[in-house]
């Protein structure tokens, strides 16, 4: 089984180790986790859980934060 | 005007103005700008964090979430399924169960889809939100997006970002008149005078930003609207004289040589 595992987050593809959970991926990328949600696969991923969600080959990561807009 | 305080859903607000973050030169501007308008409600969208370039600030470093209320929209968002979806997404990056609903019917007028909007609203609200929705200036739909659950309206003065002012006053005060709760005129105001105008027609709040962030001078501008709502507030409650065709006097004739 190979050691890196190829997800795609924002859109971007990214190789990570296995094992990586959201909680790493988000530490990698320096993200604090207050006020962003994460949808993995599409589904709104709980807070909750991004410790002890390991991502697996081929997922797809939406990391969404808040910005400036108002009625765009 | 103390005890005047706006209402929605339990929810209590100081300021009438309600202002957008979109459109600043920077985040230091658009902090000063809401700053100087005395807004507490401030509306943000839902975005992809980028993850490329970390240095970028984030908008709620400047906007202190326990100073302001929140409120996330769905801008941009054509189809139910999408606002739905970013609905979802801003109630999970966890600031608040509001939504300033929007579903967008077309890109050239950004005019509210309002078939969509109600159905959206419907998922929304069995879902637990609180939902302000972008609507149109249709007596019927607020009355619908009222019987469906939603605590407030928000009608538009005119396109967004269009600077037109009220396009339609009748319809707004069948509105007001229409639904028993609190009206937010939402998008289309250009300048104070505007904003003044709907505040005397008797709506509760209006929000606004473009008139405010595109502005030549966006803190000034933001201040002019500040006292526009309040002065357009104080005149709504103070009951303005009708208005008659020819001339009354105002001082006596007595006395008179």
């Amino acid at each position: 089984m190979s050691e890196t595992i190829q997800i795609h987050a924002n859109g971007e593809a990214r190789s990570l180790r296995r094992g990586t959970t959201v909680a790493d991926l988000l530490r990698d990328l320096e993200i604090k986790t207050e006020r962003v949600a994460v949808e993995l696969n599409l589904e709104i991923l709980d807070r909750a859980a991004f410790d002890r969600q390991v991502l697996n080959d081929g997922d797809r990561v939406e990391i969404l934060g808040f910005i400036g807009g108002g009625s765009l | 005007m103390t005890d005047d305080r706006l209402v929605i859903a339990g929810r209590e607000f100081k300021s009438r103005l309600w202002v957008g973050t979109g459109k600043y030169k920077d985040f230091v501007e658009t902090q000063k700008a809401i700053e100087a308008s005395g807004a507490d409600v401030v509306t943000v969208a839902v975005r992809r964090v980028n993850i490329t370039d970390r240095s970028k600030d984030n908008l709620l470093d400047y906007i202190d979430p326990k100073k302001y209320t929140i409120l996330p929209n769905t801008a941009g968002c054509y189809t139910v399924e999408d606002a739905v979806r970013y609905s979802r997404l801003a109630r999970a990056a966890g600031v608040s169960d509001l939504v300033k609903l929007e579903v967008l019917g077309d890109e050239r007028t950004l005019f509210p889809d309002t078939a969509g909007l109600i159905e959206a609203a419907k998922i929304l609200i069995k879902e637990g939100f609180i939902v302000l929705p972008y609507t149109n200036d249709d007596p019927i739909v607020a009355k619908k997006l009222v019987d469906i659950g939603c605590p407030a309206v928000m009608p538009l003065a005119a396109p967004i970002g269009s600077g037109l002012g009220i396009r339609n006053p009748y319809n707004l005060k069948i509105i007001m008149e229409t639904v028993k709760v609190p009206i937010i005129v939402d998008a289309g105001v250009g300048t104070a005078s505007d904003a003044a105008l709907a505040m005397e027609y008797g709506a509760d709040a209006v929000l606004m930003n473009t008139a405010i962030a595109g502005a030549q001078d966006p803190l000034a501008m933001a201040e002019a609207m500040k006292y526009a709502v309040h002065a357009g507030r104080l005149a709504y409650k103070a009951g303005r004289i009708p208005r008659k065709l020819y001339a009354t006097a105002s001082s006596p004739i007595e006395g008179m040589l």
